[in-house]
């Protein structure tokens, strides 16, 4: 049984004790601990379920790898599955539960897929739960996907902060090893600036429990100086907690620090993502172990042997009183010094190699341990727990020669580089045959922007396994033992029969084994992307850090091919997965996204205006009085707006400048009728469509002066067409003098409709607002009741109506004096639905309603609003293309029900017959479609085949559900067709 | 996520800045135009895996329209210039040669 | 073909599983075949199965740059749906989606179709209108889909929050039948039926050029020799441009990046599908538990297979706000992967300038939904020269101005 011991652990404090529960349980670790350390030194080795055969599973690595390990952590709102307990830092209070089993850890009823385990090879369900048709959804989906999903749901929102944040750099150093070190020591030293992350808490790497000299000093000291010196360099930041998720192109990394973590309710950000923006990435990300294959490697009690040290040195945790050390290399060796140190046992070390001469085993022999050449572990002992080894030749097929009793089997397949951040961008590997690994080929490195490499390896990273080899590379001389070679072994042992080879397990939590890999191998999954995807090899939230290299020689031997030929499988970030809550950031809630507001805003959120989101703009959709509903406010509100007087915030609307001697020229150019030949003071309607042809927005277009138009744009549209106007001006025309100005926010836009809108406006003074001053589609400046105005008369409801448009800041005042001034004349504010319905009943096409992006100004009768005189203009030489002249496209026409009734939103008409793949003819579809309450009727417009021409026709549109409505076709002008309400 | 150097104003910054608009150097075809040459104005864009003359705006900087050169396939930028010209610069052409001998500008 | 069952898996459990077959061959390519398709993702491989299973034409060849499936088929984010307002796109997503609610049991390969429902949410005024137009087309175009309010949007999806401050949901447009599949299974299974069939799947074989004889194709150059044709289809989503450029014609598409990432998994908590294109995400939860993520595709030229980082934290962020319990799941891995965008965002399935020379491409976010029905009309237009699903997929429609235009009512998200 694992246990804490009595004194070392290079990172606890023992004088702070932290309390905390697993599964309830309450449990005591120190600062310092991990969870995992911790877990391990309160007895628990059992600490979860794998995902498919809920096979039981105990802590295996110390760090970023460890596939089986994770807990749900925290509760309620703060509940967070899938936590990786070998990184998560102790904290008092800790809540952990282990997961993926019912109804408890120990006895979990999903265990008996394990039984089944023959039945449950790679890819069974590709083969089974075929029929009946319904059954995959309804029966067996349903059964495998709560068996599988690993960790808990949260169930309420996050309650914690998330910041995001920018770096600058010429050089980042990514691991805070000694390799990381003696890179940004001497990038510093350069003066370049330099930035040093580390994931963990801890500066140095493996190097602190794996000793050695580095320049002379003991390895420790050295890191100590190091870090002393590059802490007193300006030019160079350091950072803990921080680990490098991505890189990314043109030397961007995201990098993920745990700020808060450990102080869950305290006013600090959870988590902070790192954008930084690097000259190059020097990557010193150092090597992860490899496990070994063999049967019951996956027994709770089984770790990689440089855990087992980790655990000893760092937390003064002993894994196991006996423990086993399994391995293919000397490296493996310093785990049995550092148990022998810690007073531990070890019973035996299992070498596959046939001799172990070099210095560590010579070291460890000295001692006393058993050293067992040329054998193998054929098979682990024990269920919940390791009970023991059974020992066997590594040349052999599996035949026991001994049993060794021990509670912990350490193991070491060799090493394999981190070459993450070296690959996301293209980087390439090659295979080191000696060391049995890819590491990163400095001839094909990720490239940056101007086409150089972006990205350095360095260090273990870079396939330098020993000290002497890292620091030799960051030329400082250091001295570690020797290590003879090691043997690549992939199969444990070497003629391991099926029954082996299906407990043999490559990638722990998703229960991938060595028969898996080699049964997708046999059925032509070849690829080692198809043998992953059939497998689910590397697919877990470790990514494949343990079992990638070991499934792909596998692979390569199933195939009997080289382990280069097989290659590997995209690396793609993140390193280690990082909170969407991290990505989000502040963007949430009412931060979600920019909101822009008008100047009367205020106003209309005092009154509770229902909103309606307009591009980033929320605009009132009416302003519903106390027990209204919205319907009977739109309705109040236009009835009002008709009778008396009505005030809209139109502020959203957009109002572009266009300037110059050749602004008349372009003008002409972008909209489909002439504006040139606008007179000064006078308002014109105009469309303005893409190249395709299509209509893509409209509005109304004053000209200011001899050389300057306003143009009114849709309140959606204002930015899409100012960069519009200023591509063609840059990029087609740039000899024309034209300047462009989006003013849309400048000013403040207010309508003053209905047909008392003259005499609210004479009340405020100023201007001669008569119909002989100011005739329809005329606009005047002056003063008005004290404001900076600009009146146009327009109207897009068919009352008398104004536009004032006042600088910004004036816009709240006016707003405010027009409601008080027009209180016995009835003003009232309307909103966005009313100004739809009025345009509606006047038969005023919207943009967005009656066009879709497929619609052309000559769909919609608004051949009067199409200059003949211009040779061009932007979308007419679409227009004349076959499909756009086809007598038989759908035209605008008013439609109204037979029965008074709404025609439904987006109610199509059907025509006769089915087309030839079986789908109904249609002739037509509803574009509009409203309660009018001036009429007192459903009113609607459409566009239906030859409509025009079909006036006073009768047919048929789908209504809800299955029901039909009939609808007769009409003019689309549906009150006041002469004009004469505004006309006055 | 790439940075580009807006030549306008001389700021080199983060995609996030710019706007991209397709293939640079496009002729327009008005009225009298072919259906072909139309057609082709509209839709046939080039789309080499490799060297690509594209539009960018600097959006949220100075608000310029400009020209790049890029990889496609590596996303090495070799240039970027003003939109106000017919077709890239020649010192371009000759920088992007001598890194890749084979490439030939496609017409 | 030894056939798949739960007694076939039970006796090779008997004996180790150490009596599987090969799921397909991997021949060498002969000197000369029928049909040759290039490409063998879903699209291709479907072209080559139904140009076998309907048409009798088994003398072809699926030839593959890398490996089977290896492209977008098992890159993207398994969504199938038909709910789409055109007709022509209603009619060939349609016959997709009802030939996915088969196909397990069609190919004797489980796909894991399962209709979970597909839920798109409206939260604006102006995108109800929108989705409630998609469902009076989808009525008239013979596709079961309907216009539900918050309340049974919330009843489907409880990890929904439906009063967000800034989009409150005002109501989805759902399509029961609509779902997912598994991906790679799609492939795998195409596969395997096409080489019972007895055609030729070629892996690992690049294609270097198209040999042409007064306009009409006559074969290929590939890295392992010539092979000649009577018909070449082209179906490389992603590489169409290229292909192209082989057979001396130009086609109207660009290629971006898309990007999709999934989270760590978790316990089952979302059946449906939801997609929310005023925010610009969608998601559903897999098999294994993942939360499966997807956005807006990059707006620039790219065939790296990797997209920008923002679009990650806009699509996360909207989702987030949309769902807003999975702020503490953590983002496991992201990919991207090429898609084709043409003109008008619809695919193209047409004949070329060249005789003989087929192209399906264009299917920009779209491609795994549509990959039987894509199958089903290539392989007709190949076999008979003509399709009425593919029919006004043709490439002439860009001169004539016949857009397919789908935006008008979807946002950007498949």
């Amino acid at each position: 049984m694992s246990t804490r011991l009595s004194k070392g652990g290079r990172l606890i404090d023992r004088a702070k004790r932290l309390n905390f529960t697993f599964n309830g349980k309450p449990m005591q670790g120190y600062e310092g601990d991990t969870l995992a350390s911790a877990l391990l030194g309160a007895g628990q080795v059992m600490v979860g379920r794998s995902f498919k055969y809920h096979r039981p599973r105990g802590i295996m690595a110390s760090g970023v790898e460890e596939p089986n390990a994770l807990v749900g952590l925290g509760r309620n709102a703060r509940f967070e599955p899938d936590q990786r307990t070998t990184t998560t830092e102790l904290f008092e209070g800790a809540e952990t539960r282990s997961q993926n089993h019912w109804p408890s850890l120990e006895f979990d009823v999903g265990e008996i897929n394990d039984a089944f385990y023959k039945f449950l090879p790679a890819g069974f369900y590709y083969k089974t739960f075929m029929a009946p048709q319904a059954a995959w959804k309804h029966l067996f989906e349903p059964i495998i996907r709560k068996s599988a999903g690993l960790g808990g749901v949260p169930k309420e929102a996050d309650p914690d902060r998330y910041e995001q944040a920018y770096a600058h750099c010429d050089v980042l150093v990514v691991g805070g090893g000694v390799a990381g070190l003696a890179a940004a020591l001497r990038e510093g030293r350069a003066g370049k600036r330099v930035w040093l992350v580390e994931q963990s808490a801890y500066w140095g790497g493996r190097t602190p429990v794996d000793g050695g000299q580095i320049d002379g000093f003991e390895a420790c000291d050295w890191i100590k100086t190091t870090l002393q010196e590059l802490e007193s360099m300006e030019n160079v930041t350091l950072r803990t907690r921080l680990m490098a998720a991505g890189q990314y192109d043109h030397g961007y990394v995201i990098g993920l620090e745990s700020v808060g973590d450990t102080r869950p309710g305290a006013d600090l950000p959870r988590h902070r993502l790192w954008r930084i923006r690097a000259g190059r990435t020097i990557t010193a990300t150092g090597a992860i172990e490899r496990p070994l294959a063999f049967a019951g490697n996956d027994v709770p009690g089984v770790m990689l042997a440089s855990a087992v040290r980790d655990y000893v040195a760092n937390w003064a945790v002993s894994p196991g009183d006996r423990t086993v050390i399994v391995t293919n290399n000397d490296d493996a060796y310093r785990t049995a010094l550092a148990l022998l140190d810690a007073g531990l046992s070890v019973p035996a070390i299992v070498d596959a190699r046939e001799t172990s001469h070099g210095a560590l085993p010579q070291e460890v022999k000295a001692r006393g341990v058993r050293v067992l050449e040329g054998r193998a572990v054929a098979k682990v002992l024990g269920r919940q727990q390791v009970s023991g080894v059974e020992i066997c030749t590594q040349a052999g097929e599996g035949g026991a020669i001994e049993t060794i009793d021990c509670d912990c089997v350490a193991m070491s397949g060799g090493w394999s580089p981190v070459v993450h951040l070296w690959s996301h961008c293209g980087g390439k590997l090659i295979w080191d045959a000696g060391q049995a690994m890819f590491r990163p080929d400095p001839e094909r490195p990720p490239l940056g922007a101007d086409g150089t490499a972006m990205v350095q390896v360095v260090g273990a990273a870079n396939g330098d396994l020993t000290l002497a080899a890292v620091m030799g590379g960051a030329g400082l001389g250091a001295c570690s033992s020797d290590e003879a070679a090691m043997m690549p072994v992939w199969q444990m042992p070497a003629g391991a029969p099926p029954a082996l080879r299906f407990k043999s397990f490559l990638d722990f939590q998703n229960d991938v084994k060595v028969s898996d890999v080699q049964l997708a191998a046999r059925e032509g999954y070849e690829s080692v992307e198809h043998t992953k995807r059939y497998t689910t090899l590397g697919m877990a939230t470790d990514q494949g850090k343990l079992s990638n290299i070991n499934g792909l020689a596998v692979l390569s031997d199933a195939l009997g091919q080289p382990i280069p030929a097989t290659g590997t499988t995209t690396f793609r970030p993140p390193y280690t997965p990082i909170s969407l809550g991290a990505i989000t950031a502040e963007a949430k809630g009412p931060l979600f996204q920019p909101l822009r507001r008008t100047p009367m805003q205020s106003w209309h959120e005092a009154r509770h205006a229902h909103w309606e989101p307009v591009g980033q703009w929320r605009r009132p959709y009416c302003y519903p009085k106390a027990g209204e509903s919205h319907r009977e406010a739109v309705n109040r509100e236009i009835t009002n707006t008709r009778s008396n007087v009505g005030l809209l915030d139109a502020s959203t609307l957009g109002k572009i400048v266009v300037k110059g001697p050749d602004a008349g020229r372009f003008l002409d150019m972008l909209y489909t009728n002439m504006m040139s030949t606008l007179p000064v003071g006078k308002c014109r309607y105009g469309l303005m469509c893409n190249e395709n042809g299509f209509l893509m927005d409209d509005g109304v277009v004053a000209r200011l002066s001899d050389d300057s138009w306003l143009c009114h744009t849709t309140s959606g549209g204002a930015d899409r067409i100012h960069s519009w106007m200023e591509d063609w001006l840059q990029c087609e025309w740039w000899d024309w003098k034209v300047y462009t100005a989006n003013l849309t926010e400048q000013f403040a836009q207010i309508a003053v409709v209905g047909p008392k809108a003259r005499q609210l406006l004479e009340r405020l003074g100023g201007m001669d607002l008569s119909k002989e001053a100011l005739p329809f589609m005329q606009w005047l400046e002056g003063r008005l009741g004290g404001f900076d105005a600009r009146i146009f008369r327009i109207s897009f409801s068919g009352e008398l109506s104004y536009e004032i448009a006042v600088p910004a800041s004036q816009g709240l005042a006016l707003w405010e004096k027009l409601v008080a001034e027009g209180k016995d004349l009835g003003v009232m504010p309307y909103g966005t639905e009313a100004l739809h319905v009025m345009r509606a009943e006047k038969g005023f096409i919207m943009i967005g309603d009656e066009t879709d992006g497929t619609v052309i100004p000559q769909d919609l009768g608004l051949n009067w609003a199409i200059s003949k005189k211009k040779s061009d203009y932007l979308g007419k030489r679409a227009q004349q293309r076959p499909h756009m002249t086809d007598p038989n496209r759908w035209k605008l026409v008013g439609l109204e029900t037979l029965d008074g009734s709404v025609i439904p939103d987006g109610s199509h008409a059907p025509a006769d017959g089915y087309n030839a793949n079986g789908q109904r003819n249609t002739q037509g579809r509803v574009t509009s479609t409203y309660y009018s309450p001036t009429i007192g009727k459903g009113i609607a417009m459409g566009l239906v085949l030859h409509g025009p021409d079909r006036m006073g026709e009768v047919i048929e549109f789908t209504g809800e559900g299955d029901a039909m409505v009939k609808a007769r076709i009409t003019d689309p002008v549906f009150y006041d067709k002469d004009g004469e309400k505004q006309n006055v | 996520m790439l940075t580009l150097t807006c030549p306008c104003c001389g700021i080199t910054a983060e995609e996030t800045e710019f706007a991209p608009g397709g293939e640079a150097h496009l002729k327009r075809f008005g009225p009298d135009s072919s259906d072909a040459d139309f057609e082709g104005y509209l839709f046939a864009r080039k789309n080499p895996k490799g060297v690509h003359f594209e539009r960018w705006r600097h959006a949220y900087g100075c608000g310029k329209w400009f020209l790049a050169a890029r990889c496609t396939a590596t996303l090495e930028v070799f240039g970027t210039y003003a939109a106000q010209t017919h077709k890239p610069p020649a010192d371009l052409i000759k920088k992007i040669k001598a890194k890749r001998p084979e490439w030939e500008p496609q017409a | 073909m030894k056939r798949y069952s739960i007694f076939a898996v039970a006796r090779e459990a008997l004996r180790y599983h150490a009596g599987w077959e090969r799921a397909w061959r991997s021949p060498e390519p002969k000197k000369r075949y029928k049909v040759v398709v290039i490409g063998a993702g879903g699209h291709g491989l479907a072209t080559a199965y139904y140009l076998g299973k309907v048409h009798g034409i088994t003398d072809v060849a699926v030839i593959e740059k890398g490996w089977l499936g290896g492209g977008n088929t098992g890159r993207n984010t398994t969504i199938i749906r038909s709910n789409y307002l055109q007709d022509p796109s209603a009619a060939i997503y349609e016959k997709a989606r009802s030939l996915y609610e088969g196909l397990s049991r069609d190919l004797n390969y489980n796909v894991m179709f399962s209709p979970r429902g597909l839920l798109m949410l409206g939260q604006t005024e102006h995108e109800v209108r929108g989705y409630q137009r998609t469902v009076h087309a989808n009525r008239l175009q013979g596709i079961a889909t309907e216009w539900i309010g918050p309340e049974r949007v919330k009843e489907l999806v409880p990890i929904l929050n439906i009063d967000g401050p800034r989009y409150p949901v005002l109501g989805a447009l759902y399509q029961a039948r609509g779902g997912t599949a598994r991906h790679d299974a799609v492939a795998w299974g195409y596969a395997r039926a096409c080489s019972s069939m007895g055609m030729d799947i070629i892996q690992q074989c690049e294609v270097t050029g198209i040999s042409q004889n007064a306009g009409k194709v006559t074969g290929i150059t590939t890295s392992k020799g010539e092979i000649g044709c009577e018909n070449l289809a082209i179906v490389v989503a992603g590489h169409s441009s290229v292909l192209a450029e082989m057979g001396g014609f130009r086609l109207p598409i660009e290629s971006v990046a898309l990007q999709a990432w999934v989270s760590e998994p978790i316990k089952p908590c979302m059946d449906v599908v939801v997609m929310a294109n005023t925010v610009h995400g969608y998601m559903s939860q897999s098999d294994k538990g993942e939360m499966v993520i997807g956005g807006g595709t990059d707006g620039f030229n790219n065939y790296t297979q990797r997209g920008s980082w923002h679009h990650v934290e806009e699509t996360t962020r909207a989702l987030v706000e949309t769902f807003p319990i999975i702020s503490r799941l953590k983002m496991l891995r992201q990919w991207g992967g090429i898609v084709d965008m043409t003109g008008d965002r619809s695919p193209i399935l047409s004949k070329t300038p060249v005789e003989g020379i087929f192209v399906n491409c264009g299917w920009g976010t779209g491609g795994f939904k549509s990959i039987p029905g894509s199958g089903f009309a290539m392989a007709e237009l190949i076999a008979r020269g003509h399709s009425p699903l593919a029919a006004e997929f043709n490439l002439n429609r860009f001169k004539e101005g016949r857009f397919i235009d789908e935006s008008v009512a979807a946002g950007v998200a498949h």
